[in-house]
């Protein structure tokens, strides 16, 4: 501990101002069990900042009314807000029209979006879909329900035992009835970031259009959509210091025009009599029904306070929390780090001795830190690593390396505990 | 909470060497229970006799709470009928859920009441039912128990 001392007293040398950040944060003043609160459950959902909390309140409070509809001001108003995040979520993933931009309820439902949209309206039996051996379960289940509906063929790109992809075995699976990959951008359960560049060029080189699943990655490095060239793209809000209950999927417009709608209601149509329907154009097209209006609204104004900060620093910071508690847990006798490729996002998953990762939560809950613990909603990604379940650190801009400490002390009361 | 009042001398001792661990070769029940949430997953092997319970065992992979309650469960268990068991079964769940006091209403859990903490934690309460769930269908031979049914 004298060692973590000293170089906690060193600032970390990404010019974020963390106490600053941390005042926006009231959440992040509350105590859990008596013990100040140390929130390292990012992966799973960030907090709120006070401008985004306002930002809601201000909506709820003097602009709501439905969009897209009336005439009326408010309507106006709360189109023109709402519209507005949409133009948002296009400059912070760098895409070229606003159009490419479409709501959704999240990563999940942006990724089931695309199988119903793309993939029932244009595979056939057969063809073949790429996926990693690190999917979330939200990225393999919509491919298994295409495989058990269309008879389509999932491969899966194997890794080594750090967590990373085998680039030549990716390279392998492409074959003429190879249709789509979607993989992760970074990984949920092991924090790799994968070569994603790379991997597109690849697919682009077979024709093949990319899906990534952006949900660990937004909240956390800079993403340009155009620059990837990536033909799907999905976050999540609440991950990126947002409301729950909204997420984006990006999708390249000459994909999206072609793709059936998702769901049938109101919004997403030009016309509708009882012998035929004219669909809207994108991205209403898929956006039927209300949407979660102050959500996006939401989002739109966390957009702003992260670029306010902006992602190469908050990149930096997180990569300096994560070497520093790297490090840290190397020293603990019986820690085992699942996922140790070379470039990671700031998570931080482990075994300890025999110890069941449900123990470890509750036991570092009871000292006010907040950490995942189970599958992490990856299950292959356990089996391939032979564990059940790990505990699950995660980091965001606002944690300090202080909060490091409390981890690994925090570890060290679960080995006492249990010793 | 602190995590001693949890954690208690005897449900981290039953954790360590827990009882009747393993495979009776007498059984003539089994069920499995699967808690899909942390992983939890235990394997029950019950050897009746009519209503008699003559030995039951468990195996599997699981947290503290559970193995401990599944141990220790077992011991209660042994010699006693199925519907003596059912009535733990019963005061069991509604000790962890917060329906029993066992400090002021009648049961008979005996020994078990070191568990009664996990009643301030809804989100382990299922790991400490599970073992129960799971001989309550061994008892109506059902092939699995989930902790996604209601309890």
């Amino acid at each position: 501990m004298s060692n973590a001392l000293h170089i906690s007293e060193k600032a970390l040398p990404d010019g974020l101002d963390v106490d600053r950040v941390r005042a926006d944060f009231p959440i992040l003043q509350r105590s859990i069990h008596g013990k100040p609160l140390v929130y390292l459950d990012n992966a799973a959902s960030s907090q709120m900042p006070q401008p985004v909390i306002d930002r809601l309140v201000h909506y709820q409070t003097h602009e709501h009314a439905n969009v897209h509809r009336g005439v009326h001001t408010l309507s106006q108003l709360a189109t023109t807000e709402y519209e507005n995040a949409r133009h948002k979520v296009m400059d912070f993933l760098g895409a070229a029209d606003e159009r490419e931009i479409i709501f959704v309820r999240g990563a999940t439902e942006g990724i089931n979006l695309v199988m119903h949209g793309y993939g029932r309206a244009f595979l056939k039996e057969g063809d073949e879909i790429i996926l990693s051996a690190m999917e979330h379960h939200a990225n393999i289940v919509p491919w298994q329900m295409l495989r058990d509906e269309k008879k389509v063929v999932l491969r899966i790109i194997p890794m080594d035992d750090t967590g990373e992809l085998l680039l030549d075995e990716y390279e392998k699976l492409f074959n003429a009835r190879t249709k789509l990959v979607a993989i992760t951008h970074v990984s949920n359960a092991l924090g790799t970031i994968n070569p994603v560049r790379e991997m597109i060029a690849t697919a682009r080189q077979h024709g093949v259009p990319v899906l990534l699943d952006g949900a660990q990655a937004a909240p956390h490095i800079p993403v340009n959509v155009q620059d990837l060239d990536c033909d799907f793209y999905v976050f999540s809000s609440h991950k990126l210091c947002g409301p729950t209950g909204v997420g984006i999927l990006y999708g390249k417009a000459a994909l999206l025009e072609k793709m059936q709608p998702y769901q049938g209601g109101g919004d997403m149509i030009l016309n509708v009599t009882f012998e035929r329907t004219t669909y809207n154009e994108i991205p209403y097209k898929f956006e039927a029904g209300t949407p979660a209006i102050a959500a996006g609204i939401g989002l739109g104004s966390a957009i702003d306070y992260i670029t306010g900060i902006g992602l190469e620093r908050i990149a930096a910071h997180e990569h300096a929390l994560l070497s520093y508690a790297t490090e840290a847990v190397q020293n603990i006798k019986g820690l085992r780090i699942i996922g140790t490729a070379r470039h990671k996002a700031a998570v931080l998953s482990f075994t300890l001795d025999d110890i069941h990762p449900h123990d470890i939560g509750t036991i570092l809950d009871h000292q006010g830190i907040a950490v995942r613990a189970g599958h992490h909603c990856a299950q292959p990604v356990m089996q391939r690593f032979g564990v059940a379940a790990t505990a699950r650190a995660s980091f965001a801009f606002y944690n300090t390396l202080e909060e490091v400490d409390a981890l690994v002390a925090g570890i060290h009361t679960v080995q006492k505990v249990f010793a | 909470m602190d995590s001693r009042e949890l954690y208690q001398e005897m449900i981290l001792e039953h954790n360590k060497k827990p009882r009747n661990f393993g495979v009776i070769a007498e059984a003539n029940r089994h069920a499995e229970g699967h808690n899909p949430v942390c992983g939890d997953h235990i394997t029950l092997h019950l050897h009746l006799e009519g209503e008699q319970i003559q030995g039951v065992s468990f195996e599997g992979h699981s947290c503290a709470i559970c193995k401990a309650s599944a141990s220790m469960m077992t011991t209660q268990v042994k010699g006693k009928t199925v519907a003596e068991a059912e009535t733990l079964i019963q005061e069991f769940r509604d000790m962890v859920t917060g329906k029993l006091d066992t400090k002021t209403q009648p049961h008979h859990l005996g020994r078990l009441t070191v568990l009664a903490g996990v009643s301030d934690l809804p989100s382990r309460v299922k790991c400490a039912v599970l073992p129960w769930h799971t001989l309550h269908s061994a008892f109506v031979a059902q092939e699995t128990a989930s902790t996604e049914k209601e309890f």
